[in-house]
C-alpha cells in the first residue's frame, strides 16, 4: 500500500506531463499560456513533495505570478501577428524535431537507469515530505545563500541581482517605443 | 516510495516535451513558453538530487541543488523579460512573430 505522498507524486507527475503536452501542442496560444500557469503550479507541488518549500513558494510567485502575466501581455500585444498563418502552429520539419526529442528522451532514461549513481541510491528514496522537519530547509537554505561568515553563495547571489538589474534595463530599452 | 530514478525520469520526459515545442513551434511566444518548460524540468532534476542526497555530505553540500534551482529561476526570469521585449520590438518593426519569417540573419 503506497503512502499518500507517493500517490500525490505520481498524480502530480501525470498531470504535469499532460499540461506540458498541452502547452506544446495546443493551437490556440492563449490556451497554451493558461496551461503554462497550471504547469507552474503543479511543478510547485512537486517541489513541496521533495522538501523544497522555499523553491515552491518562489515558483508560485515568480513563474505562476510574474512570468505567466508577462507571457499573456506579450500575446495580447502581438495579438494579430499569427492570424495569416494560423493553420499550422508547427514548422515544416516538426517530425524531425519529434525524432530528435524521442531519441534524446530514450537516451536520458537509459542513462538514468544504468548509471551507477542512480542504482546506488535507487533504494535510498528521494525524501518526500515528512512532518518532522517542516520548514527546516528554509532556514538552512537562507544560511547557505546569505551567510557572510560560513560557506555560502553570497557572491553569486549579488551577481544574480546585477543580472536581473541589467535585464530589466535592457528590456525597457529594447521594448521602448520610438 | 518515490525513488530518485522516478524524479529523474519525470525531469527527462518534461525536458524533451519542452524541447519538441522549442524546435517545432512557429510562434515566438510559444518557443519562449517551451523554453520555460525545459528550465522547469532541469529545476525538478536538481531539487530531486538535493532531496535524495540530504543525508550525505556537509550542510553546504546538502542543499546545493536547491541553491542552483534558485539561480536558474533568477536567470530564467531575466531571460523571459528580455526575450518578450525583443519579441514585441520585432512585432512592431516586422508585424510578425512567426520565426519562419524572421530570417534576416539566415545563411
Amino acid at each position: 500500500m503506497p503512502d499518500l505522498a507517493t500517490v500525490a507524486f505520481y498524480v502530480i507527475a501525470v498531470l504535469l506531463v499532460g499540461s506540458a503536452l498541452a502547452v506544446v501542442l495546443l493551437r490556440n496560444i492563449v490556451r497554451a499560456a493558461l496551461f503554462l500557469a497550471l504547469f507552474f503550479g503543479l511543478a510547485a507541488g512537486i517541489y513541496v513533495l521533495l522538501n523544497a518549500e522555499f523553491i515552491a513558494i518562489v515558483q508560485i510567485l515568480i513563474y505562476a505570478g510574474a512570468v505567466t502575466v508577462l507571457v499573456l501581455f506579450a500575446i495580447m500585444l502581438t495579438r494579430n501577428a499569427m492570424t495569416s498563418s494560423n493553420a499550422n502552429p508547427f514548422a515544416g520539419q516538426w517530425w524531425l524535431a519529434g525524432i530528435i526529442c524521442v531519441v534524446l528522451a530514450v537516451g536520458i532514461i537509459y542513462a538514468v537507469g544504468s548509471s551507477t549513481m542512480a542504482i546506488a541510491s535507487a533504494s535510498a528514496p528521494a525524501n518526500l515530505v515528512n512532518a518532522g522537519d517542516a520548514g527546516g530547509s528554509v532556514v538552512r537554505l537562507g544560511q547557505l545563500l546569505y551567510s557572510p561568515f560560513d560557506y555560502s553563495y553570497v557572491l553569486p547571489f549579488e551577481i544574480a541581482s546585477i543580472v536581473i538589474l541589467v535585464a530589466i534595463v535592457g528590456a525597457i530599452v529594447i521594448g521602448r517605443e520610438d | 516510495m518515490v525513488t530518485l530514478n522516478a524524479v529523474l525520469v519525470l525531469g527527462a520526459v518534461i525536458f524533451c516535451i519542452g524541447l519538441f515545442g522549442a524546435l517545432s513551434r512557429r510562434n515566438a511566444v510559444g518557443i519562449l513558453m517551451s523554453i520555460e518548460i525545459m528550465l522547469n524540468a532541469v529545476n525538478i532534476t536538481l531539487v530531486g538530487f538535493a532531496s535524495a542526497f540530504v543525508h550525505h555530505g556537509t550542510l553546504g553540500g546538502r542543499l546545493t541543488g536547491q541553491v542552483f534551482a534558485i539561480f536558474i529561476i533568477t536567470v530564467a526570469a531575466a531571460e523571459a523579460s528580455v526575450a518578450l521585449a525583443m519579441i514585441i520590438a520585432i512585432y512592431r518593426r516586422r508585424n510578425t512573430i512567426d520565426v519562419g519569417h524572421i530570417n534576416l540573419m539566415r545563411w
